[in-house]
């Protein structure tokens, strides 16, 4: 047989000259058009690396710049809890507990610990290195225990911001005094205070217990959080139904004509509008025209429910169309209503996708920022919001506003509200990944 | 307080007249269910239906208009000359009526039959509140009763139900629409407003931009300057940067992953960029402020460029690789959607990889992706975090990536934040913005979703 | 010959020995352009050819014919390697181009399909302009330098594929615009445009109309003259109009290869006799 392969071949080339894709030429030309080849997909692959390169510098620089908000430099002090400037009655009454000076004990307790200090001037910058918190934690103390009252208590007190960043490493010891935001005389009482233990980190509690603050050390994300869960309880209260009743009736029901095809253009242009004209229509509407309160978590709602209903259209509409006819003509077969058929079977199929989707729209309601500024969610609010109607800011909202803020303390506080953020949209989409992957079904 | 009252009560009700009505209907048909036009459970709906829904409309009807009616009634017995002014004297009354009415001191010293008003305002508040209970109770009750006594065996209950089932969902489907008609009205009307004091022609060419200026109607060269053209161009640029950085970036890796890439490098590819696309601007926008802008600063200063710290460069790169993943994954489709045949075309001609790619799918998918890049360039102009976070306030109008410029959208957001006076024409001012930015992007939009159309019905 | 036929069991062996039987006992004396002996084709776990052999002479039209889903397209997509282009798809055995093993290490699927085009069964103009269809193979393959040039072989290859007379004046309009008979016609065009030495036809003429089949058909027959030409056909008159030789395909098997007329009048096999006289298939 190879025999006979040689023969036919040697006939060929007798019979046919030696074609042109095989002459030097063109073996050049192909080496240049594979060459081209390789850097085609070397841009391919450079465009994925670019992309994916992005995002860890996005995400590293957030990690990097944020991770250390996660913990809070606290200063131990020995406080004697003095009756005389607390309750010179011995009455314990809370009312007279409340308005104790409290500073002035703080103030006494850093003398005892520094004797060595003793100017005036030098004294106040002493108890700069405590937040001017201070004094509140110690009334809580007291008003939680009355019976501390006259002892001798050793106490941790959150650091001052520039402190923390001293102790953080973010403010060069090395710097000269004046440029320095934390001066030698509170590095050496720092020094000091460390040597016998009491300076130390601890879990900064006060990011997620506390609302905002100009204080950064007294600054929490709290309010924020619960501002975006009262706004998305409304955003979901209304945009899930409304949305799942649109895309039944459109998908299910509607006749095929004009109006259904505008109501169908409508909403895929709805869902390509910039967010913050949502924040106009919001302001126009709901504020100046029907009145409705500012910086309210229900005002917020309903503009996010907007802006996400078309988003949820679209999905349901999608997980409703792919449930087959037939699924449909049986049951319409056995008498069931057209209603009674999507409600009972149609519905519960699509159910999972429609999930899906309207977890992906939450998740966007839940980063957007822009529409919230425009129907004055961007309030300083320190209270936690308790209500639809009370005055609240929404997680990314404040992320926005401590961006803004200069101090060093705040960008620390961003980022790790910006982790925050990214843990919760994290959730929602594993949620979704994972709800599409179990319930996906071929038909 | 009455009004969460209401609310439960109708719950209540609704519940009731449910099972009453079911009851009701088997007792009708001495249990031969079988006879019963509807089943059970429908008579059970139709009951609350009855109960429910015609007091909660009632309970909007009076929500909606409680407030300006008890208003009307409180200035209706105020002294004729506290009420015969302008508009304007009579909202600031209204406030300090309301401001004295919830308790609020307003810092002056207000007039006696101001104060009446305001105590009769609290008053008729609160005697409407309950008279809304009352009446939203009977209301309730008397549908139960009405709808309860009307069924028996032949009563079409599932079809009146399903009736109003179906008016439900057209009523949802119409929100939609409503809320279009929603934005162009309030845009319509504010930028009315706005275009009344400052002609329209003006702000669309004008070349100066500066609301500061604007602050009392009475002062002296005061009308400000409201020439939007810095801030298109602004928007311009912001975008141009955004796209020369998603654009390419975008649709190699859509060409990359659904032509090279192996089925499993694909599935370890595609987070990255499904994490892109969710990641909330603000936080694109801090990245991009503390970041992006003073890295280049950095580079521009070593090489002795002079870079401004809000450098339309930076927003425009960090906006560029917020909307790589859109413009991926829409050319992803768009790419996936030419047929195989087409590419086989090309193989069997002895065509590269990159050979067929670039001359016979890129061409054939050309309008698709012009449209996704459309859709991009809407998405672009109508960012605002970003911008307002990264780029300038000050409306430059330059053409130079470095300088710091600002945008439609960062105005618009700057106008409108904080407290304003709603009827400056400074605040009015951000409607017209926003007018134009609403149309640009509806236009856009509205061209690519046909594009797309039209695109897909080519390749069914 | 190739690595793999050299580790052939005795088995293997034998079904080549008959093969070449069978070509020493051909009445034709064509040279055979290319030669498969025993592929296999697997697609995933499931095996669609289970051991080919089979001759291709050259100027000659080899019809494969067979019920659908025996394999014949399979084969045919295995001449220019197309089957490279599907996932998980694998072929074993030998086949060669003018003596050349095209599965081998130094073979290039570029050349290759650019020595062995394709037509395809639905016709894929590409979404360009009449001229830019045919001016697309011979562009990418550096055929034409001047313009001249590029436009003489775009007038041949219409003329020869009889497409010219029709689309003289409108070269510049998109070939997507022209009626089905006519894509089809592009699509030869645009295959010898490059001028292979084997075109390969999957069904060409099942999404056309009677009319425009027959004028294939005769453009099938003209075309022998330069090239060596597979067609895989479901239509049995088609195969017997048009073709010199004709192999049987049946359950991913090749039953029996011979002359047209020899098939179709003496089927040696009965699965043959079976299928073209309509029992099944």
């Amino acid at each position: 047989m190879t025999d006979l392969a040689q023969q036919g071949s040697r006939d060929m080339t007798m019979a046919h000259p030696k074609s042109r894709y095989q002459s030097a030429e063109f073996s050049a030309r192909l080496r240049a058009r594979y060459a081209a080849e390789q850097r085609f997909r070397a841009y391919g692959i450079a465009a994925v690396s670019l992309a994916a390169v992005m995002l860890v510098i996005l995400l590293g620089s957030i990690v990097s710049k944020g991770y250390t908000a996660f913990w809070q430099n606290e200063i131990r002090l020995t406080v004697t809890l003095d009756p005389a400037e607390l309750d010179p009655q011995g009455t314990r009454d809370p009312k007279v507990l409340a308005q104790g000076n409290y500073m002035k004990l703080i103030r006494d307790a850093l003398a005892a610990r520094f004797p060595e200090v003793t100017g005036r001037n030098e004294r106040r910058q002493l108890a700069d290195i405590l937040s001017n918190g201070a004094p509140f934690t110690l009334q809580k103390m007291v008003m939680a225990d009355p019976s501390l009252v006259g002892k001798t208590v050793p106490v941790w007190f959150q650091a001052s911001d520039d402190v923390d960043q001293l102790e953080k490493g973010y403010i060069d010891r090395s710097l000269p005094e004046v440029q320095r935001r934390v001066n030698d005389l509170q590095i050496k009482a720092l020094d000091s205070l460390r040597q016998d233990g009491s300076l130390h980190a601890g879990f900064n509690t006060t990011l997620f217990t506390a609302g905002d603050s100009r204080e950064p050390e007294q600054a929490g994300i709290w309010g924020a959080i619960v501002g975006s869960f009262l706004t998305l309880v409304v955003t979901m209260g209304l945009s899930v139904p409304i949305g799942i009743a649109a895309a039944v009736y459109m998908e299910e029901f509607a006749p095929k004509n004009r109006w259904t095809d505008l109501i169908e253009v409508n909403i895929n242009n709805l869902a390509a509008v910039p967010s913050i004209i949502y924040g106009l229509l919001g302001l126009a509407v709901f504020l100046n025209f029907f009145g409705m309160p500012r910086s309210a978590p229900v005002v917020g709602g309903v503009v996010l429910a907007l802006m996400t209903l078309p988003v949820i259209i679209i999905a349901a509409r999608v997980a409703l169309k792919a449930v087959p006819p037939s699924i449909r003509e049986a049951a319409l077969g056995i008498g069931a209503s057209p209603l009674q058929t999507v409600m009972h079977h149609v519905l519960p199929l699509a159910m999972p996708g429609i999930l899906t989707g309207t977890i992906i729209g939450m998740a966007r309601a839940l980063g957007e920022t822009a529409p919230l500024l425009m129907i004055g969610m961007i309030a300083f609010i320190v209270d936690i919001p308790n209500s639809f109607t009370s005055s609240a800011t929404v997680l990314p909202v404040q992320i926005f506003m401590w961006s803004d803020s200069p101090e060093r303390a705040f960008t620390e506080r961003t980022s790790a509200a910006i982790m925050v953020l990214l843990g919760f949209l994290i959730v929602m989409n594993g949620l979704a990944v994972y709800l599409r992957k179990k319930f996906e079904r071929r038909w | 307080m009455q009004l969460s009252v209401l609310l439960v009560v109708l719950a209540l009700l609704s519940v009731t007249g449910y099972y009453l009505g079911r009851s009701t209907a088997v007792r009708a048909v001495d249990g031969r269910v079988v006879r019963l036009h509807s089943v059970p459970s429908y008579h059970g709906m139709y009951v609350a239906l009855w109960a429910g829904l015609p007091a909660l409309l009632l309970f909007v009807l009076w929500g909606a208009s409680e407030n300006w009616l008890v208003m009307q009634m409180a200035l209706a017995g105020l002294p004729p000359e506290l009420t015969s002014v302008n508009e304007q004297a009579l909202n600031l009354l209204k406030a300090d009526i309301l401001n004295l009415a919830h308790g609020v001191t307003t810092g002056r010293d207000s007039h006696a039959a101001v104060k009446a008003a305001a105590a009769r305002y609290v008053e008729l508040h609160s005697l409407s509140r309950w008279m809304l209970l009352a009446i939203g109770a009977a209301m309730a009750m008397g549908g139960l009763l009405f709808a309860r006594a009307r069924i028996e065996a032949n009563h079409r209950a599932r079809n009146k139900v399903e009736r109003v089932l179906n008016l439900f969902l057209v009523g949802c489907s119409l929100v939609a629409i409503l809320t279009t008609i929603g934005i162009v009205l309030s845009l319509l009307f504010e930028a009315m407003r706005f275009f009344a004091v400052y002609p329209p022609l003006d702000f669309l060419f004008g070349l100066h931009w500066s609301p500061q200026t604007a602050m009392r109607a009475d002062q002296v060269g005061s009308s400000g300057s409201f020439g939007a053209i810095p801030l298109f161009a602004g928007t311009l640029l912001i975008t141009v940067i955004s796209m020369a950085v998603a654009v390419p970036v975008g649709l190699m890796s859509a060409i990359f992953m659904s032509e090279y890439a192996s089925p499993n490098i694909r599935t370890a590819l595609k987070p990255i960029l499904e994490v892109l696309a969710g990641i909330p601007t603000v936080v694109y926008g801090f990245f991009a402020a503390l970041t992006m802008a003073p890295f280049i600063r950095g580079v521009g200063q070593s090489i002795g460029l002079d870079v401004a710290s809000e450098s339309a460069l930076g927003a425009g790169i960090v906006m560029g690789v917020m909307i790589i993943p859109f413009v991926s994954s829409l050319s992803d489709d768009v790419i996936n959607a030419v047929p195989q045949s087409l590419r086989d075309g090309s193989y069997g001609l002895g065509a590269t990889k990159s050979e067929t790619i670039r001359q016979v799918v890129l061409p054939a998918a050309l309008p698709g992706i012009v449209a996704a890049i459309m859709l991009a360039v809407s998405r672009a102009i109508g960012e605002t975090m970003i911008v307002v976070m990264a780029a300038g306030l000050s409306a430059n109008l330059t053409a130079n990536p470095l300088e710091a410029v600002t945008t439609v959208t960062t105005q618009i957001a700057t106008l409108l934040v904080g407290d304003q006076e709603f009827d400056s024409p400074k605040t009015l001012s951000a409607f017209g913005l926003g007018l134009v930015l609403f149309l640009v992007t509806l236009s856009l939009n509205m061209i690519a979703l046909k594009v797309v159309q039209k695109y897909r019905e080519k390749y069914d | 010959m190739s690595v793999q036929t050299e580790t052939l069991t005795d088995r293997t062996a034998a079904m080549t020995q008959a093969a070449m039987t069978q070509t020493a006992a051909r009445a034709d004396t064509a040279a055979i352009k290319m030669l498969a002996r025993n592929v296999k084709v697997y697609y995933g776990p499931k095996q669609a050819l289970k051991g080919i052999n089979l001759d291709i002479l050259e100027n000659r039209v080899l019809a494969l014919i067979g019920p659908s889903g025996c394999g014949k397209s399979t084969f045919l997509r295995c001449l220019n390697r197309m089957n490279d282009t599907i996932e998980n798809c694998r072929v074993d055995g030998t086949l060669q181009l003018d003596g050349e093993d095209i599965y081998g290490r130094m073979i290039d699927t570029v050349q290759l399909r650019a020595r062995v085009g394709m037509v395809f069964q639905k016709p894929n103009p590409f979404p360009k302009s009449i001229y830019d269809n045919i001016a697309y193979g011979p562009r990418i393959h550096g055929m034409a330098t001047h313009r001249d040039e590029m436009d003489e072989v775009v007038q041949k290859s219409l003329e020869r594929a009889g497409l010219w007379n029709e689309v003289k004046d409108r070269l510049k309009e998109p070939g997507t615009g022209l009626s089905g008979g006519q894509q089809q016609r592009l699509c030869i065009a645009r295959a010898i445009a490059v001028s292979p030495e084997v075109i390969l036809m999957d069904e060409p003429c099942s999404a056309l109309d009677p009319i425009a089949t027959a004028h294939i058909e005769e453009l099938i027959d003209e075309l022998r003259e330069n090239f060596t030409i597979v067609i895989v056909t479901h239509n049995m008159q088609q195969a017997a109009r048009v073709s010199q030789k004709t192999a049987f395909f049946h359950l991913g098997d090749m039953v029996e290869c011979d002359d047209t007329e020899e098939i179709f009048t003496n089927p040696r096999d009965e699965r043959t006799q079976g299928y073209i006289t309509g029992r099944y298939g």
